[in-house]
C-alpha cells in the first residue's frame, strides 16, 4: 500500500532522510521507532506531502508525485502529534473538516457527510461532544476526536505521528486499542511513530528502526527490539526483558544508581 | 531474548480499501458548480438547538448532527445583523438637516420602484432623499460591507486577529495614488482610479515579493516543498515594508505641496460627504465579485482554522486559497478606499465583535461581518453628519470613537478564550 525507493529529505545541508527505503503492505500496522532527531516525524510528513523529498513514494500503487492535494487526502489521513484545536470549534464541525477532500470547491457538507461524522463520532463514543468546543475536551476525547476526524476523510492509509505521547498509560493501551479495532473495522493501513517501544513491539506488526535519517533495521518487534541494536540507538542502559507472558518489555538502567545508593538520601550533596 | 509476538496475528485483514481510489476522483470536476445556500434545510436537533441561549454551552444529546448548531447559529446571526441594517437604512434615509416626514421619505423612494402607486411629493423631498441620502446610505453600506468583510477575510487567511484590510498596502497605496492625482490639480473624477490602482498595485507589489522571500526562506531552512506555504509571516512583513515605502512617498509628495494640505488630509481621514449614484455604480461591480468570492470560500476558511499545515493535509491548496481570499478582499478594501478615503477601524472591530458574540466560525463571521459592518458604517455615517450638524465630523472618527468603546465592552464581558482569528 505505501512504499518508498531512496527518499531523501535535506533541510537546506542537513540531510533529514537518507535512502530510505520500506514499504508497508495493505492491512499492515507498522511502527516507526527510533531516538528523537531520527527523522520519523519527516518520513510521516514526506510520505503525506508536507515536506519536498527526493526519490518515489508509491501510495496504492500509484507515484505520489502528480496526486493533487485532494488526492492525497482522500488517499493518506495523517494525524500530526500536536493538532491544532481551535478552541471555540465544536466536536463536529471538527471532525466535518475530515470531509473537506470529499467536498467540492465551493459546496458546504451534505447530509451525507453529517452522516458519516455522525457516525463516527458515535462509534468513538464522543456524541456528547457534537454540540460542545473543543476547549472542554479532555485528552482524551481530543485524542478520539483527532482520530475521528482522520477517519472521516476515508483515506485507506493512516499515518500518526506519536498518537499517544499526551496520554497517560491505561489512556495510551486504549488509544493503541482503538486504532488496531479501527483498522480492522476499516481496513487500514498504518504507519505510525510511536516512542513507547514497548507499546510499539506490542501493537504494531513490523517495526522500522530509523537512526541518523536512514533504516537502520526493520523486521517483526522481536527481530528489531533487541539489547544490541537498541543500545546502539538509544543509549547503553536500554535492556529488552521478556515478561513471563512472552511479551517484550523495554526498559532503559541507570548507569548512576548503585552510585547514587551510597549516598545518604535526604541530605542532597551540592 | 526470544521471538516470541504473543496475541497478534500479523497482518490480519486484506488489502480491501474502503475509499474510492483515486482513478474515481479524477472524474469529478475540482470546481463544482456553486450550489451552497448557507443556511440548507436544518434538521429537527437544528430546531432544537435554535431555541437554546447562543451564550451558554450547548448540551447535545446524542442525536445531534454535526453541524446543526452551527447552521442554526449562522441564521440566527444573519437574521440578527439584517435587522439592525434595515433599521440603519431607514434611519440613514430619515434622518438629516432638512426636515423630511416620514410619509414623504416613504413617497420618494416609492416612486423610483416599477409599478409604484400614485403618490405625489415635493421635488425638494424626492431630491434630497434620491440624489444626497439614499446614495450616501448605499455607499456607505457597501463600504462598510466591503471593509469588515475584508477585515475577517485577511484575518482567516493570515490567522492573525490584527489583520484588517489595509494589512498589506492598500491603504498606503490609495494614498500615495489620491494624493498624486490632487497635487497634480487633475480632475477629481480621477481620484478614485488612482486610489484603486494605487490600492491595487500596493498589494500586488507586497504579495510577489512576501511570497517570493518566503518560498527561498522556506527551501533553504526547512526544505518545505510546493504542498507547503510559503511563510504568511514574510507576506505581511513585507505588507509593513511596501505600505512604509509607499507612505513615505506620499508624505513627501504631500509636503512639498502645501497649498493641497487641506484636500489630501479630507480624503485621507474619509469619508461619504461626496456620495452619489455614480459612485455607487462605479464600486458595485467590486464589491459584487468581492462578496460572492470571499462568502463563497467561508467553509474553507474554517478548515484554515486548524492552521495552514493540517489544512493542507486534509486537502486544501493553501496557497492559492490564500492567494484567491487576497485578491477578492483587496478588490473590495481598494473600491472601498476609492470612495470613501482611509476609513479605520472598522475592518478589524466589527469581525471581532461579530467573532466574540456569535462564534468564530467563518460561516457565520464572513457574512455578519458584511452585514453587520454595513449597519455600523452607515450609523457612524449619521453620527458624522448629525453630531456637528451643519458641519461634519469624519467617519473616522466616529468609527473610532464609539467602535473603540464598544469593542473593549465586548472584549471584556466574553466569556471564552482564544481562537481570535
Amino acid at each position: 500500500m505505501i512504499s518508498t525507493a531512496d527518499l531523501r529529505v535535506t533541510f537546506g545541508t542537513a540531510v533529514a532522510l537518507d535512502s530510505v527505503s520500506l514499504s508497508v503492505a495493505a492491512g499492515e500496522w507498522v511502527g516507526l521507532i527510533g531516538p528523537n532527531g531520527a527523522g520519523k516525524t519527516t518520513l510521516l510528513r514526506a510520505l503525506a506531502g508536507m515536506v519536498r523529498s527526493k526519490g518515489t513514494v508509491w501510495l496504492g500503487g500509484r507515484t505520489s508525485g502528480g496526486l493533487t492535494h485532494r488526492q492525497l487526502a482522500r488517499l493518506i489521513a495523517y494525524v500530526p502529534q500536536q493538532p491544532q484545536l481551535p478552541p471555540e470549534m465544536t466536536g463536529g464541525d471538527y471532525v466535518l473538516l475530515g470531509r473537506t477532500p470529499h467536498i467540492g470547491y465551493f459546496q458546504v457538507e451534505s447530509e451525507a457527510d453529517r452522516r458519516i461524522c455522525a457516525n463516527l463520532l458515535d462509534r468513538m463514543a464522543l456524541s456528547h461532544m457534537a454540540g460542545r468546543p473543543l476547549r472542554t475536551m479532555s485528552g482524551g476525547e481530543a485524542q478520539r476526536l483527532v482520530l475521528a476526524r482522520a477517519l472521516a476523510q476515508e483515506a485507506p492509509i493512516l499515518l500518526l505521528d506519536e498518537p499517544t505521547s499526551a496520554l497517560d498509560l491505561g489512556r495510551r493501551v486504549d488509544a493503541l486499542e482503538l486504532v488496531d479495532e479501527l483498522r480492522l473495522e476499516h481496513s487500514l493501513t498504518v504507519l505510525s511513530a510511536i516512542h513507547d517501544l514497548t507499546l510499539a513491539g506490542q501493537f504494531a506488526d513490523r517495526l522500522v528502526l530509523l537512526a541518523n535519517g536512514r533504516v537502520a533495521a526493520s523486521g517483526e518487534p522481536a527481530a528489531v527490539l533487541r539489547d544490541d541494536l537498541l543500545s546502539t540507538h538509544f543509549g547503553a542502559g536500554v535492556e529488552v526483558l521478556m515478561t513471563d507472558g512472552g511479551e517484550l518489555a523495554v526498559i532503559s538502567r541507570r548507569p548512576s544508581r548503585d552510585r547514587l545508593a551510597g549516598q545518604p538520601a535526604d541530605h542532597p550533596t551540592g | 531474548m526470544k521471538a516470541v509476538a504473543p496475541g497478534r496475528p500479523p497482518g490480519a485483514d486484506g488489502p480491501g480499501s474502503p475509499a474510492p481510489g483515486p482513478g474515481a476522483e479524477a472524474a469529478e470536476p475540482e470546481f463544482a458548480p456553486a450550489s451552497d445556500l448557507p443556511a440548507a434545510p436544518a434538521g429537527p436537533a437544528a430546531a432544537d438547538r435554535a431555541t437554546e441561549s447562543g451564550r451558554s454551552v450547548p448540551t447535545s444529546g446524542p442525536q445531534s448532527r454535526p453541524g446543526a448548531i452551527s447552521r442554526a447559529r449562522v441564521g440566527r446571526a444573519i437574521i440578527v445583523a439584517t435587522a439592525l441594517l434595515v433599521i440603519a437604512v431607514i434611519a440613514g434615509v430619515a434622518i438629516g438637516p432638512a426636515q423630511v416626514p416620514l410619509g414623504a421619505v416613504a413617497d420618494a423612494v416609492l416612486i423610483h420602484l416599477p409599478w409604484h402607486p400614485v403618490v405625489s411629493v415635493s421635488a425638494i423631498d424626492a431630491a434630497i432623499i434620491w440624489q444626497i441620502r439614499l446614495p450616501r446610505v448605499v455607499l456607505g453600506a457597501l463600504v462598510g460591507a466591503m471593509l469588515a468583510g475584508g477585515g475577517a477575510a485577511y484575518q482567516g487567511v493570515f490567522r492573525n486577529p490584527l489583520a484588517d484590510p489595509y494589512l498589506l498596502g492598500v491603504a498606503a497605496g490609495a494614498g500615495l495614488g489620491a494624493t498624486t492625482v490632487i497635487i497634480s490639480g487633475a480632475s477629481p473624477a480621477l481620484l478614485p482610479p488612482a486610489a484603486f490602482i494605487g490600492a491595487i498595485g500596493a498589494v500586488a507589489l507586497t504579495y510577489s515579493l512576501g511570497a517570493g522571500a518566503g518560498r527561498r526562506g522556506n527551501e533553504a531552512s526547512q526544505g518545505a516543498g510546493p504542498r507547503t506555504t510559503a511563510g504568511t509571516a514574510s507576506i505581511l512583513l513585507a505588507g509593513v515594508a511596501v505600505a512604509a515605502l509607499l507612505t513615505a512617498g506620499q508624505t513627501y509628495l504631500q509636503q512639498s505641496h502645501a497649498q493641497s494640505l487641506q484636500s489630501i488630509y479630507g480624503w485621507i481621514l474619509g469619508g461619504l460627504s461626496g456620495a452619489d449614484w455614480s459612485q455607487v455604480q462605479l464600486i458595485i461591480p467590486y464589491v459584487l465579485v468581492s462578496a460572492v468570492a470571499l462568502l463563497a470560500h467561508r467553509r474553507l476558511l474554517d478548515v484554515l482554522r486548524v492552521g495552514e499545515t493540517e489544512a493542507g493535509s486534509l486537502g486544501v491548496n493553501v496557497a492559492r486559497l490564500r492567494l484567491i481570499v487576497v485578491i477578492a478582499a483587496t478588490l473590495g478594501a481598494a473600491a472601498a478606499v476609492a470612495v470613501s478615503g482611509l476609513i479605520g477601524f472598522v475592518g478589524i472591530i466589527v469581525p471581532h465583535a461579530i467573532r466574540l458574540t456569535a462564534g468564530p466560525s467563518y460561516r457565520v463571521v464572513l457574512p455578519v461581518s458584511m452585514i453587520g459592518g454595513a449597519a455600523f458604517l452607515v450609523l457612524a455615517d449619521i453620527a458624522a453628519r448629525t453630531v456637528q450638524a451643519p458641519a461634519e465630523v469624519p467617519i473616522g472618527v466616529i468609527t473610532a470613537a464609539v467602535g473603540a468603546p464598544f469593542f473593549l465592552f465586548v472584549l471584556r464581558s466574553r466569556r471564552t478564550s482564544g481562537d481570535v482569528a
